[in-house]
């Protein structure tokens, strides 16, 4: 693979990530009761992030969950190589509370599909609103995003990386040609 | 890492694949701790549990951890009359393999049965215990219930007491713990200890192996050994090695006393001792399903071309 | 019908005798030194000795035909080299009386291949309690009594039936296994036994009824020497140190004891059960590195006079039953000379003549015949093989009908490319022109 672009440097995230906040609380009407899940890997920290956003406008902290959704994937009679099960916390309990399940990029839309169905099985939340750092198109399912980050028109052969510093050790994202 | 095909013992199993999948069942233990106690992970698959031997709990156990998987499961119970009536085992298994299956869990009465079913079927195949060789998942529910209270098995003692010489229990505990770390001791009555059990220290007096262990896997004693003479008296047995509470006094302070069932209270076991505070034989039987759960998974995802 | 053979290396139980041109007319040696012949085939670059004789052969018939039967087993010997076989008992009837003898004999006389020879039961249905009639067996022309497949486990049958043998003439042949000590044993009994947790049958199993047997021979040999009986013991498949080191205790007493080693045991391990295939399972068990070591001095310096080969075919499905339902036996009568001669003569530097001796002469002394050598006026009773030319064991060319083999895929040199059986051809492989 090779690099041909990089599409977000560390601060336009913080950006993204501000309004995402800000507009969270707004569609919301407020954070109470609020709570936020994290799908593995980068949607963790950036979950993370928006909750401490969050925090900073409304002064309440919403609660983050992790969730693992590889035993919900629809390819794994499929694939030939196992990905590995992780762990799925979710120290609250989400019946009743209006969740965002956050995740970095946005495509086909089977992870979020398969997030929703591992979420419902936890319990039923009120309500279940979607963020994504990155939106980059070519849905197979019919999902969409409440809030988006960016918009990244990108073709099939494209790879896009989002970085984070939590795991990455910098923030950005990047474009790669396969 | 390349995903192991058949589970049939721990021959050739790397430390790390065994941490990897009791890692795993940790992960599928949270499943059965959900209200909805179901993943879809295993839709789609066919998985037949073939019992050429009769055992309620370890069939229950695979069907239900199948069932968590989302798995189809075709359950093929063996009457000893339809073996007799001519058909070859392999001829029942490649009658089942007709129906297309993905995974065939196997339990034998005779040694390497699972590895020759290994050579005749396409699908993976998980011993499920065959004679008195392996009964793997077994020792990995063994091995998971001890580290959830232990964490880790480094130098852990685990005595192992009973029939050892005809215990697939004892056979497969033995190749597995020392590969987490643990010292295995195997004690019991001279006519009932094989000539080696690789992996343990074998030895007749039970004090031994006891004192100062972490844990203590208790065997069931079948009363066809008093049959075939290698046990001349059930009393003499009782006298020497029924592990009591006083005997577990010998052991750690908190040791955990485990039994693979079905127990004969009151004969390898006093009778209330399953219930006291040493016991993790309910905690056994749980751990059973996520290990289970694990194995399916490791097995079978990730195998397509 | 007079055949030469030309420039073959002439070698028999009795040494090396360099090249020679063989003519072979009315069915003996007429010349070593070539002569007249109707057809000629140029040994250049083969060996020349004499026929093979297996002194235990299971050929199944009467009854079990589906295993094997006359003529698929006297071809697949004629194939392997022999130009006469024993067959055992242990069929279904057993063979027992004078016209089971007979009437198998006729029908062997319509078949191609090597020569039926029979051992005829020692006692009766094998059971090991009522002796049958040696003198009438040996008039209709059995060569050995045996209970071949059971263990006497009757000690006073056996002497009794030793004495009744020798004043016929006749060997007796025993499996020694204590079958108490050797319980529901699968497979050798050891440090690997119990790390599979595969019954194991212990090699004390063998000595220790081969130690008792030694002793009725004693017995029967105190008794029959003063009406002048031969009293002749063959203790079939010795697969151990100890079995063998009891043999040549019995030599230095002088006592008849004749031993025989199988080529399996000779070329196989315990080791082998790793892979959990019935192929590998037999009575007695192949053992330890150790014994097969024992075995191989014991074979070299005669304390094990003979090799026979123990062929027990049984069907493919058969033997491809779990370990605990698959029957016991390996066949290997194609196979056995080109395995000893790759892996005894070719790898470890065993004489070849002591091969001959031990799969020709040995044999047909614990019978109480006379052995076979090259030299004018002898029985055409001839083998001629390729030492050079090395080809893959494959079982679908068999022409027993046991089709799989333990030694599948070995590369192995020594085929058989000709077989005579007092001349006549009973085994010609395609590569020989």
């Amino acid at each position: 693979m090779k690099l041909k672009a990089r599409l977000l440097e560390a601060a336009e995230i913080e950006r993204a990530l501000r309004r995402i906040a800000h507009e969270i609380v707004e569609k919301n009407k407020g954070a109470e009761e609020l709570a936020l899940v994290g799908v593995h890997t980068r949607g963790i920290p950036l979950a993370e992030r928006l909750s401490s956003l969050i925090e900073r406008f409304e002064g309440v902290r919403p609660a983050v969950g992790v969730l693992d959704i590889t035993l919900y994937r629809d390819d794994l009679s499929e694939i030939a190589v196992q990905p590995k099960v992780r762990e799925t916390r979710i120290p609250f309990d989400i019946t009743n509370k209006p969740l965002v399940l956050v995740d970095d990029v946005l495509y086909t839309g089977r992870t979020a599909r398969a997030a929703l169905d591992a979420l419902v099985d936890l319990g039923r939340p009120q309500r279940i609103y979607f963020a994504v750092l990155v939106d980059r198109g070519h849905r197979e399912l019919p999902i969409r995003a409440d809030f988006v980050g960016k918009n990244l028109p990108t073709s099939r052969q494209e790879v896009v990386k989002v970085k984070l510093n939590e795991v990455d050790g910098e923030d950005g994202v990047e474009l790669w040609q396969r | 890492m390349a995903a192991l095909k058949h589970l049939l013992d721990f021959e050739g199993w790397r430390r790390s694949e065994v941490e990897s999948l009791l890692e795993t069942a940790r992960l599928m233990e949270e499943v059965l701790e959900r209200p909805m106690k179901k993943v879809p992970a295993l839709k789609g698959f066919t998985i037949a549990t073939v019992f050429f031997e009769p055992s309620t709990r370890t069939k229950t156990s695979f069907e239900l951890a199948a069932k968590r998987m989302s798995a189809d499961v075709v359950s093929f119970a063996v009457s000893g009359s339809s073996l007799s009536k001519g058909e070859s085992y392999k001829d029942t298994l490649l009658t089942l393999q007709a129906m297309v299956l993905d995974a065939y869990v196997i339990r034998s009465p005779v040694a390497g049965m699972a590895h020759q079913a290994a050579g005749w079927l396409r699908g993976s195949v998980i011993n499920a215990g065959d004679g008195r060789r392996a009964h793997p998942t077994q020792a990995l529910l063994d091995a998971y219930t001890l580290l959830d209270e232990l964490s880790q098995l480094e130098g852990k003692k685990i005595a192992i007491v009973g029939d050892i010489a005809h215990s697939r229990v004892a056979r497969s505990n033995a190749e597995l713990l020392p590969l987490l770390g643990a010292d295995v001791w195997a004690a019991g009555p001279v006519g009932l200890l094989p000539e080696v059990l690789k992996g343990a220290r074998l030895t007749s007096n039970l004090a031994e192996a006891l004192s100062d262990a972490d844990a203590v896997m208790v065997l069931r004693l079948q009363k066809e050994r008093m049959q075939d003479g290698s046990l001349p008296s059930i009393r003499e047995y009782i006298s020497e090695y029924q592990i009591t509470a006083e005997r577990m006094n010998l052991a750690r302070p908190g040791a955990l006393l485990l039994h693979p069932g079905p127990m004969n209270r009151d004969l390898e076991l006093a009778g209330t001792l399953a219930e006291g505070s040493h016991s993790r034989v309910e905690r056994q039987v749980r751990a059973g399903e996520a290990v289970r759960m694990a194995v399916l998974y490791h097995l079978l995802v990730g195998r397509a071309a | 019908m007079s055949l030469l053979i030309k420039n073959a290396l002439l070698v028999d139980g009795a040494g090396e005798h360099g090249r020679g041109d063989v003519l072979i007319n009315n069915g003996k040696i007429a010349s070593l030194s070539g002569g007249e012949a109707a057809t000629t085939i140029d040994g250049s670059g083969f060996v020349l000795t004499p026929a093979l004789f297996d002194p235990h052969s299971h050929l199944r018939s009467p009854g079990q035909e589906v295993k094997e039967d006359l003529r698929s087993g006297l071809l697949a010997a004629a194939k392997g080299g022999y130009a006469a076989v024993v067959a055992m008992p242990n069929t279904e009837p057993a063979i027992q009386r004078p016209e089971d003898v007979r009437g198998l004999y006729q029908q062997a006389s319509r078949l191609d291949g090597a020569r039926l020879l029979l051992a005829a039961a020692l006692t009766e249905e094998q059971q090991g309690r009522r002796l049958t009639p040696a003198g009438l067996l040996r008039q209709a022309g059995a060569v050995l009594l045996s209970d071949d497949g059971r263990s006497n486990d009757d000690a006073g049958v056996l002497a009794r039936g030793l004495l009744y043998a020798a004043a016929a003439s006749l060997t007796v042949a025993v499996h020694a296994e204590d079958t108490s000590l050797r319980g529901e044993g699968l497979m050798n009994d050891g440090a690997l036994s119990a790390q599979l947790g595969i019954p194991g049958n212990p090699a004390e199993a063998e000595a220790a009824r081969i130690a008792r047997d030694l002793e009725v021979l004693r017995w029967a040999v105190r008794k029959a020497a003063p009406l002048g009986h031969q009293v002749r013991l063959y203790v079939q498949h010795v697969s151990s140190k100890r079995g063998a080191e009891l043999i040549e205790m019995a030599h230095a007493d002088k006592l008849p004891v004749y031993a025989e080693v199988t080529p399996h045991h000779l070329t196989l391990t315990a080791e082998n059960w790793r892979s959990f295939d019935p192929v590998f399972k037999v009575a007695p068990p192949l053992r330890e590195p150790e014994d097969v070591d024992a075995l191989l001095r014991a074979l070299e310096s005669g304390v094990i006079s003979s090799i026979g080969s123990d062929h027990a075919p049984h069907t493919r499905a058969e033997k491809e039953r779990d370990l605990q339902n698959a029957p016991f036996g390996i066949p290997n009568i194609e196979v056995a000379f080109p395995l000893l001669f790759s892996e005894l003569v070719d790898k470890r530097g065993f004489p070849l003549a002591k091969l001959i001796a031990r799969m020709s002469d040995g044999p047909r002394e614990a019978l109480g015949m006379k052995e076979i050598r090259l030299r004018v006026g002898e029985v055409a009773d001839l083998m001629l093989f390729d030492p050079g030319a090395s080809r893959s064991v494959d079982p679908a060319t068999f022409l027993s009908k046991a089709r799989y083999s333990p030694w599948q895929g070995w590369r192995l040199k020594g085929w058989p490319l000709l077989t005579l059986l007092a001349g006549k051809e009973v085994w010609r492989d395609a590569a020989l022109a």
